[in-house]
């Protein structure tokens, strides 16, 4: 395979999971600022650092306001964050790497970017929002549904993962980093209500909030919580589950391939990070130091990925 | 002996009498059927013209989901379009197709043989049948290939060579595409939406299959591979970009003979072969099917600027290390201040009268015939000698005052960049519209594959279609359209 269209494949994968992602993080923070709409502009302030852009927005707006965020968020072409944007760069690595991609994968990409254009043409209202959101999540959806039932299981296959995981594994990630000093034991009094809601906005915007609470019936309290998205390979959004599979698909590449790469050797040691810690451990050291530690590796690996398969010249 | 047919004895003109008269390939004066057509009309009495709308509707839906768009040079970089697509079919009868056929292919037999000639012994300018200034001035001719016979004396492997119809027995070759002819996907994919569209006609009526030119196509540039190749050759499909008009067929084609689709910078010369760079390292390609223009394919040879193409690669090339579909040079055999001279060039290299007529061309770099075109402005279609796709070109007929005293001054600045040719009076076949059918003028280009031991030419081609009445551009980049083209069985 051309190394160009492995990183076609990795690319479109990633932007894929990033707007899925941001899509979720609008819809947490349209639910936080319902329940709790007197301190709702902070909620958007920590979704626009979340997903890396609140300098680039208070460089365009003064204030962050509910309906800006969401615009700025959802559809601005300037705000290469936006989904907007993010699906427009998948569209184009899918039709980069068109000749790698069965017609149902390629028809999913497409057909949501046109429903997309049409949905954003205008600034959404608050009562379309929630239909906006769900319908980017549920093509988000199909690509995936499509990749897994009809894409043969080989090298193409294996970049495609890697993409969508590193990614998720970077949200996830971020979205701990803006929140962990709600999930540290010395915040406000335990149980109030206010980390209630700040712990739900965490599940939410990983999507964890049904499993977490299956797992842990009427049992809210922020270090299962951390434990839950940084170690639990259950599930499928948390870091440990991200490394599980990522060396996996790594394992893969090395037996098409034959041989193995300096990131087989670097995703190894870094799971091998999570997987050897309590929470506790990781709490003792510092969370939001491991959380950074975190977000450097795992971008450091994917350049590695890149370096490695040739991506580039 | 072929001379240039005198156009009063075979070309109506448009604006000859008051009203002008044009083939309708459907239909009679009588508005009865012509033979080709009598099922497909038959079938189409029963049709309600609303269902025909929906179908034309899902059709462009159907283009659109797959992505079957194109890009519009100097319209904005998101701009993607879709050519429009009329399903009404143009139909050709088996017999007809027969006599085009051979007169293609011994047109294309003839390039190739010219190609050599001009590239080798130069017997056709020695035998002084062609002005020599016209290949030793001429841009598109190429120094570096001077002696260098490509990989299985193939030059031309892939051809599409531009007909129109002007009466029942009346074809004319407009251009001869040598170069990097487009168009073969919409082809393909024409077929492919009428088949989904109408499968009860295609049971009705026995139509030519078009389906297997990718692997046609596959076959024929595999045997043209270098001779020290061994085993199944690599072929690779070079593409400018995404944001090349044409990309949607680039990657189209590679898709479809399951060859890597390649841009320049995947590309390096790697101990003397060409090779793409993959996951695993550099590999070497043995035949690239290139759909960029001979100035851009490499900056150490020609245009210093360029970075579509690949350092080096010519001289790999001479060196016998790769295959170029089409081999560097072949612009010499279509550009337009040759084609004037094709009927002698067919009749040197084949010994034979041109099957297919070529239209009656004016070179206006001769001092009388320009005089001549200057007066006759108003009815002449003038095109540039190295122009294509209906860009910088004059129909006069159709022209304003102003636009034609505007091209009049570039005539005369610069009279050997153009050629004039009689205004045709195309074939026309029904659209629909919203009004209902209504005849529009129609072209063919036929798709024409070339290996050292065949020629295949797939049934039919591309019918390109002007979508506004009255207009006789059917370039895509001005609007034209496209329609399925049925060869029927015999």
């Amino acid at each position: 395979m051309l190394g160009k269209t492995a990183g076609g494949l990795f690319w479109l994968s990633r932007f894929l999971e990033r707007s899925e992602n941001t899509a979720r993080l609008v819809e947490a923070g349209f639910r936080m600022a319902l329940t709790r709409a007197a301190s709702g502009e902070n909620e958007w302030a920590s979704v626009l650092t979340t997903v890396g852009c609140r300098n680039a927005y208070l460089a365009r707006h003064e204030t962050v306001t509910p309906n800006n965020a969401v615009d700025y968020l959802l559809r601005d072409k300037t705000n290469p964050m936006s989904v907007y944007s993010v699906m427009q760069m998948a569209r184009d690595n899918a039709r980069a790497t068109r000749t790698a991609l069965t017609r149902e994968v390629w028809e999913a990409v497409n057909d949501g970017w046109m429903l997309l254009q049409d949905m954003l043409k205008r600034p959404v209202t608050q009562g379309d929002l929630p239909a906006v959101l769900s319908s980017i999540r549920q093509h988000s959806a199909l690509v995936r549904g499509a990749l897994q039932g009809t894409m043969l299981r080989n090298d193409i296959f294996s970049f495609s993962r890697i993409g969508a995981l590193i990614e998720r594994a970077d949200n996830t990630a971020r979205i701990l980093d803006v929140k962990y000093y709600v999930l540290l034991p010395t915040g406000a009094p335990v149980g109030s209500s206010l980390d209630n809601v700040q712990w739900e906005m965490i599940l939410r915007s990983a999507s964890a909030e049904r499993s977490f609470h299956w797992l842990n019936p009427g049992n809210a309290n922020p270090k299962a919580i951390a434990e839950f998205l940084i170690l639990d390979a259950r599930m499928p959004r948390s870091l440990a589950f991200c490394y599980d599979e990522l060396i996996a698909c790594l394992a893969n590449l090395e037996n098409d391939y034959g041989d193995r790469r300096p990131s087989h050797d670097l995703s190894s040691a870094l799971e091998a990070g999570l997987t050897g810690r309590s929470i506790d451990d990781i709490i003792e050291g510092g969370l939001h130091e491991f959380i950074r530690e975190f977000l450097r590796d795992n971008a450091a690996l994917a350049s590695q990925i890149e370096t490695d398969y040739r991506f580039y010249e | 002996m072929a001379p240039l047919a005198s156009a009063h004895e075979v070309v109506r003109f448009v604006f000859m009498g008051e009203k002008p008269v044009f083939f309708d390939e459907m239909r009679r004066v009588d508005e009865s059927p012509r033979q080709p057509y009598i099922e497909y009309c038959a079938w189409l009495d029963t049709v309600k013209s609303n269902d025909l709308h929906k179908k034309s509707r899902e059709a462009e839906k159907f283009f659109r989901r797959t992505g079957i768009t194109f890009n519009v040079y100097g319209g904005k970089e998101a701009d993607e379009r879709l050519i429009p697509f009329d399903l009404v079919p143009r139909i050709i009868d088996g017999k007809e197709w027969r006599l085009l056929a051979r007169g293609i292919e011994q047109r294309v037999k003839a390039i190739n043989a010219f190609l050599h000639d001009i590239y080798h012994r130069q017997e056709i300018l020695k035998a002084g049948r062609i002005p020599e200034h016209l290949i030793s001035q001429n841009a598109a001719f190429l120094p570096q290939m001077v002696g260098v016979t490509p990989p299985g004396g193939v030059y031309t492997h892939i051809v599409g060579t531009d007909l129109v119809r002007t009466g029942a027995d009346e074809f004319f070759v407009l251009e001869d595409n040598a170069r990097t002819p487009s168009g073969v996907s919409y082809m393909l994919e024409n077929r492919e939406t009428m088949l989904k569209m109408f499968p009860e006609l295609f049971s009705r009526i026995r139509v030519q299959p078009v389906g297997n030119y990718p692997t046609l196509l596959r076959r024929s540039l595999s045997k043209c591979a270098p001779t020290r190749c061994t085993g199944r050759p690599t072929v690779a499909v070079l593409t400018p970009g995404l944001h090349n008009s044409a990309y949607f067929e680039h990657a189209f084609l590679a898709d479809q003979m399951g060859a890597e689709l390649v841009e320049g910078h995947d590309l390096r010369v790697v101990d003397g072969r060409v090779a793409m760079r993959t996951t695993q390292g550099y590999q070497p390609v043995d035949v690239l099917y290139r759909r960029i223009d001979d100035d851009y394919i490499d900056p150490l040879n020609f245009n210093r600027d360029s970075l579509l193409g690949v350092p080096g690669i010519m001289d790999v090339y001479r060196a016998g290390g790769i295959t170029l579909a089409n081999a560097p040079g072949t612009g010499i055999a279509d550009d337009k201040a040759i084609y004037s001279y094709m009927p002698e060039i067919v009749e040197f290299y084949t010994g034979q009268a041109a099957i297919l007529k070529n239209v009656p061309t004016h070179r206006c770099s001769e001092p009388d015939t320009l005089k001549y075109v200057l007066e006759h402005l108003d009815e002449l279609v003038v095109k540039e000698v190295h122009g294509s796709g209906g860009y910088g070109m004059l129909v006069g007929p159709a022209a304003s005052k102003r636009e034609l005293a505007a091209f009049r001054a570039k005539l005369v600045a610069n009279p050997s960049n153009y050629i004039a040719q009689p205004t045709l009076a195309l074939s026309t076949v029904p659209v629909l519209t919203r009004a209902g059918l209504a005849p529009r003028h129609v072209d063919l280009r036929p798709y024409v594959l070339v290996s050292p031991d065949s020629i295949d030419i797939t049934p039919g081609g591309l019918t390109r279609v002007a979508m506004k009445a009255g207009s006789l551009v059917v370039n895509s980049s001005q609007g034209g359209g496209t329609k399925d083209t049925w060869v029927l069985e015999e």
